[in-house]
């Protein structure tokens, strides 16, 4: 393109040159205003991070579990409090939301819901639903 | 280890590992929420069946990978400066590592 018509894409080039240096350039999540499937997504990695910083505490538990009897009731007893209680249904929520936005990455990828109102739609959908699965399954598990 | 899971392969880990969590957690919040362990000897008996231990650690490397590129990918996003982010880097290395490690002490 640019061989072809030299004048013309110099001209383009200044003209982008310009509107990328007025562009406001700044990802800092408190100023700007983020659309409800950005929240969504960053929902998503702030819930992925967040397991992961988990992981050895469940680790220990598995441990304590399995180290003898008195350890099987040391950790079940630690699982009855509240104090888990109030842990697991964070880490419930966390995975539900990181459940619910993943299968709809996975559809995207295949082109399914990509449309204006339907991606706000699920975007919606993940943030309402997964806190309410994380209460039937914090229910479920107790 | 970076290397081997970078780009588009990162993008296909990153998908058939999210398929077998999502089995694994259906199966397990099912089994924890229907017929927990009633004592230690029911739970360790339950651990050590053949498939269910071999599950776990297929399970468990599922998810250390996953963690790995999904926690890399937000650190290249938002640690800049080179220092911090090997460091952010080794440090995610390193606690995924020490956490199978312990698993692998356990179930292994």
């Amino acid at each position: 393109m640019g061989s072809l018509c030299p004048g013309f894409a110099l001209k383009n080039r200044k003209v982008m040159m310009i509107t990328t240096q007025k562009r406001p350039f700044f990802l800092n999540l408190l100023v700007i205003r983020l659309p409800v499937a950005g929240v969504m997504s960053i929902g998503h990695r702030i819930s992925g991070v967040a397991m992961v910083a988990t992981l050895p505490y469940f680790v220990y538990l598995l441990a304590l579990s399995v180290a003898g009897p008195a350890g099987f009731e040391a950790a079940a007893q630690l699982v009855s409090g509240w104090l888990f209680k109030a842990f697991l249904f964070l880490f419930l929520w966390a995975l539900m939301h990181h459940f619910l936005a993943g299968i709809r990455y996975l559809m995207l990828d295949i082109d399914i819901g990509i449309e204006k109102p339907v991606y706000r739609q699920t975007a919606w959908a993940v943030l309402v639903a997964a806190p309410v699965l994380a209460l039937i399954l914090l229910g479920a598990l107790s | 280890m970076s290397r081997q899971a970078s780009g588009f392969r990162a993008w296909v880990y990153q998908r058939i590992t999210a398929g077998l969590l999502l089995l694994f957690f259906v199966y397990l919040l099912l089994t924890l929420s229907f017929a927990p362990p009633a004592d230690f000897v029911a739970w360790v008996e339950w651990l050590s069946q053949p498939l269910v231990r071999i599950g776990l650690l297929i399970f468990v490397g599922a998810l250390l990978l996953h963690s790995w590129v999904g926690v890399r990918d937000a650190i290249i996003d938002y640690v800049h400066p080179l220092g911090l982010r090997i460091a952010a880097l080794t440090l995610l290395a390193l606690w995924l590592i020490g956490t199978g490690l312990w698993v692998l002490t356990i179930l292994g």
